[in-house]
Parts: C-alpha cells; structure tokens; sequence
C-alpha cells in the first residue's frame, strides 16, 4: 500500500489538488482510499465517496492537534483501506499545527501552499514545509508570473530540500509531476514511523490547567525574557 | 536559441475544432490576438505561456522550434523563455518594490552583482510609462493598477529578458502605450499582444482571431492596411492629448478638434 499525506493550511486548495491526482489514478486503474482528518468539519469524504466510487472516510480530532491524531489513527486507516481493496491511501490532513508535520517515513508528503498568501509564507510553516517531499503552490492564475517566481525563490530559501511545483488547482494544470511522484512513492514499510522530530512533548497547558503565567505551570516553559527552560522535578 | 513557436490547434468551447490548426510564430513577430470579450484571447496565451500539451480545457498544444518543449521550461519558471503580462493588475506580495525587483533580478540573471543595476534600469523603463513615479521604497501593494503594469512590463523586459513576451491587453492600464511600443520594439523578440486597440492590431505582423474559445482566422496586415495604420495612430495621438488634457485638470475647446477633422483615409492618402 502506498501512502500519500497532504497538509497545508485551511482554503490553501488541498483537495482540489488531490482531486485532481485522484482522477488521473482512478482512470488509469488505481485502487484508491481516502481519509480527511480535520478538526471539526469536513466533508472531502463524500466528495470523493460522489466523484470517485472509492472508500472514504474521516476523523475529527476535536481537541487533539490534527496532526497527532493522524498518528494515531494511521496504523488503523491502512489497515482498513488494505481491507477495502486499495493500494494507496491519500490522507488529507488539517494543517494547523505550525510545529509539528504529519509526514511518514517511506510515504509520500505534499505539501499545499497558495501563491496568493503573501511572501513570508514559506517562513511561516515550519516543518509541514522542510519536512515534506514536494510544495505544491496553488493558485497561480491569480497572481503576476514575476510573483510567482519569487514565490519558488522564497520556499527555497526556507526549505532547499523540497521540490517545487506550481499548479492551477481549478483547471488541473501542472498535476502530472505529482501524479507520476505518488506512482514512484514505494509501499509503506511494516514500522511506520512519522518523519522528523515531533516538537517539544505535552505540557500542562495542554492538559488542561488554565492559569496564565509560567510560574503557575511544570514542565518545558518559558518566560518573555527568557528561552524555553524546565521547570519541576 | 528560440527561433519559432508554434500553436497546434485544439477545440473551442462545445468541444468544437478549431478551424486553424497551426500557426507558426518567427523571432522578431509581433502577433496580436483579438476577439470579442470572453472569446478566448486569455486562455489562449495562457496556453503559451503554460506549454500546454492536450492538458488544457482547449487541448492546444505549444512547439518551440518544432518539437515539444524541454521539461525544465514547466519545472522551473525561473528559466521560462516566455513572460507573461496577465491582465490582472495587482499585486498581492506586500514587499517593497526594491526587494521584490531584486529578488526577481537575482533569480533570472546568472550573474548576481548585476542585480542592482538590472532593477535601476527596470524601474526606469516603468517610469518612462506611468504619470506618477514608482517609489521604489513603496510595497508592491501600494502601487496603482496602471504602475503595476508598467513595472510588469519593464519587469518582463529587462529582468526577465526572455525571448517571448506575451501581453494581455496592454491599452486598459492608463500606462502610456505608445511609448510601451517603441520601448519594447527595441528588443528583438516574439511578441504577442492580446488586444481591442486597433493601433497595437495594426502594428502586428499578423493577428489572431478568436471566437467562441476557436482560433477563426488569421490576417495578415497588408499594405492597404498599413497604409491606415498611420491615420489610426493620428486619430489615437489626438485622442491621447484630450485624455491628457483632462487628466492634468484642463477644459476642453473647440481647437483640440480641428487638428481631428483632417483624419479621413482619403485625405490622408492625399496628403501622402
Ligand atoms: N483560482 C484558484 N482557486 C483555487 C485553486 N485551488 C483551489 N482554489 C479554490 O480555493 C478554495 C479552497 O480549495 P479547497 O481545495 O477546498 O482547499 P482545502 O485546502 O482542501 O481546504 P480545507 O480542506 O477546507 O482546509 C476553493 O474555492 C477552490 O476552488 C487554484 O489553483 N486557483
Ligand atoms: N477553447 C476553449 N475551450 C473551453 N473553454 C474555453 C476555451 N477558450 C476559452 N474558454 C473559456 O471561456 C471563458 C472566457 O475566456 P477568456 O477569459 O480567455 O476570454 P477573453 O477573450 O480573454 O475575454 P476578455 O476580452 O474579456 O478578456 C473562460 O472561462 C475560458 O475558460
Ligand atoms: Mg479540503
Ligand atoms: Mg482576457
Ligand atoms: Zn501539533
């Protein structure tokens, strides 16, 4: 089973981008499944449920980060869409979470970006950015030709590993490179395990103790003045 | 080196071929595109600038020097040979023009201590076209539809400098065009200008004619033609210097016009 995972911030075109992959793999006979994971509402399962006869589903992670629930529920999701006859699983993720990225070792990571989102941008996202494989940037028929080219200039300051690919997410325009990249992504190995170093671990906030100000909490903290620091046993 | 572009024809909208399959664009053209609103012009150099390859709704196709182009042309915009001046005039990067201009000026020329001097000239060229200067301090946001054009186009020129240009209709941006003419007429290059404007038509070598999203036609300008290119950009000069006129606050008197009453094609073959 391939695995393909999509982040990128709310609106940014996700699933017009990945309904366009889907298209292409379903009519040169690819088995696909779909999972969305979104906080509160989502309704990309019935889209591609309607569009593409395929098995869908979603979660919501209600209080957890969108992207930790994605672990969670991933080990599961494969094994449902290996059950369901698919032999690659496009998971849409949320996105919100600027710390930590949903991509899997061995899976595929595209990474969604609208070229009409301002030029810090790139600087913005964090490892949804560095980690992915590919940033995908939407939109580009609303923006000047010289934007766009400085829009490439600026993801690849920020993150020169990752290709780049400029698509017009409406009409489908620039989706081959992508559909050809989930093609020569290899199966999922057996041990999945999520790309890079999650961000610093649970803290009481977290957890649910509301008070403000640092000396009210325990853990990794920190002050105005100050870097993160431990506080507590 | 780009000697020839050429467009293989696809279907209009209701999935209707076009009735011209081929058309055939040589360093040095100037092609206009013209056609009621809505009838395709955008889409087709849209097409262009996209290499399209049957993947478009029209399923055009585009050839550089007869065969399909290099990959690295879609891969890469930075070493795109074509530049395109949408008809969109904003900006949404909200960085000030110097960095913008720079940025740009870094990614398209190899040679990187250019930069500065690359975006000197730029903003210098767009000045020759607007009324008010661009500040270079100023974001790109804040800049008028009709500067954002004209540093488009300088952009397009000067640090872009490649071998196709591609404008969409240059005449809605209250730039001075006909200056935007002579300026870019110094450069050796294929230009193609989608436009209503009757002068830049008659300025082309030859120009494409849409309707219903189907290239219809093509017509070469002839020498009957040619002849009327003059009397149309007399009319267009005493049409510009009552535009200007109102511009700068003046009243309008019976004296603008007399200098208009002489403009009839006969008269004007006569006084040839
Ligand atoms: N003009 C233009 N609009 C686009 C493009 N891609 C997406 N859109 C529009 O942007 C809006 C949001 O697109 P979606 O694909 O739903 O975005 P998403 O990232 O899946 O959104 P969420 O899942 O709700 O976070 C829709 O109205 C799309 O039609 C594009 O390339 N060009
Ligand atoms: N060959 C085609 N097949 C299908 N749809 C097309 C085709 N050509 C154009 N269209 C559609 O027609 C609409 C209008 O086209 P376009 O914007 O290119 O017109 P235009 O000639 O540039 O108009 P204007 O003068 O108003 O700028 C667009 O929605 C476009 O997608
Ligand atoms: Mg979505
Ligand atoms: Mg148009
Ligand atoms: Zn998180």
């Amino acid at each position: 089973m391939k695995l393909v995972i999509c982040a990128g911030s709310a609106t940014t075109g996700k699933t017009s981008v990945l309904r366009h992959v889907a298209r292409k793999l379903v009519a040169t006979g690819h088995h696909l499944a779909f999972l969305k994971i979104d906080v509160q509402y989502a309704d990309e399962d019935e889209v591609f449920a309607r569009e593409f006869a395929i098995p869908t589903r979603k979660v919501y992670s209600g209080e957890l980060c969108p992207d930790h629930c994605s672990v969670l529920v991933l080990g599961d999701a494969l094994k449902w869409a290996g059950e369901a006859g698919a032999d690659i699983l496009v998971v849409e993720t949320a996105g919100l979470c600027l710390r930590c990225a949903p991509y899997v070792d061995g899976g595929l990571g595209l990474m969604v970006m609208e070229a009409t989102s301002g030029m810090n941008l790139p600087r913005k996202v964090g490892p949804m950015l560095s980690l992915a494989d590919i940033a995908v940037v939407t939109k580009i028929d609303l923006v000047s030709q010289a934007e766009r080219e400085v829009f490439r200039a600026r993801i690849m300051e920020a993150a020169p590993s990752v290709r780049v690919r400029e698509v017009n997410a409406l009409y489908g325009i620039g989706i081959d490179p992508l559909v050809d990249l989930v093609l020569q992504t290899p199966d999922a190995p057996e041990r999945l395990l999520l790309r890079g170093n999650p961000p610093v671990g649970t803290c009481t906030i977290c957890v649910g103790k509301k008070e403000i100000g640092w000396q009210s909490h325990f853990g990794v903290v920190r002050a105005l003045d100050n870097q993160n620091f431990y506080r507590g046993e | 080196m780009i000697k020839t572009i050429t467009i293989l024809g696809g279907e209009g909208k209701a999935d209707k071929a076009e009735e011209v399959q081929r058309i055939d664009l040589n360093m040095g053209d100037v092609v206009s595109i013209v056609g009621p609103t809505g009838s395709g012009k955008t889409t087709l150099i849209n097409d262009i600038e996209l290499f399209a390859d049957g993947d478009t709704p029209t399923k055009r196709r585009i050839l550089i020097n007869g065969e399909r182009p290099p990959s690295v042309y879609r891969d890469d915009p930075s070493r795109n040979p074509i530049a395109l001046i949408t008809q969109h005039t904003n900006f949404l990067s909200d960085l000030p023009v110097r960095v913008f201009l720079g940025t740009h000026a870094r990614i398209r020329c190899a040679d990187g201590s250019r930069a500065d001097a690359l975006v000197a000239q730029t903003l210098a060229f767009a000045n020759q076209l607007t009324g008010e200067p661009v500040i270079p301090d100023s974001r790109m946001t804040e800049l008028s539809g009709g500067q954002t054009r004209a540093l488009l186009i300088a952009d397009a020129a000067i640090i872009c400098n490649t071998p196709i240009v591609l404008l969409d209709e240059v005449e809605n941006a209250g730039i001075h065009r006909t200056r935007a003419l002579e300026l870019l007429r110094q450069y050796r290059k294929i230009f193609i200008f989608v436009t209503h404007d009757p002068r830049i038509a008659l300025l082309s070598d030859f120009r494409i004619v849409m309707r219903s999203g189907c290239i219809t036609r093509v017509i070469h300008t002839d020498a009957a033609e040619r002849t009327f290119a003059l009397t149309v950009g007399c009319l267009d000069d005493a049409l510009s210097r009552l535009r200007d006129k109102i511009r700068f606050g003046k009243h309008l008197e019976k004296t603008d016009f007399t200098e208009l009453e002489r403009f009839t094609p006969e008269r004007e073959a006569a006084f040839l």
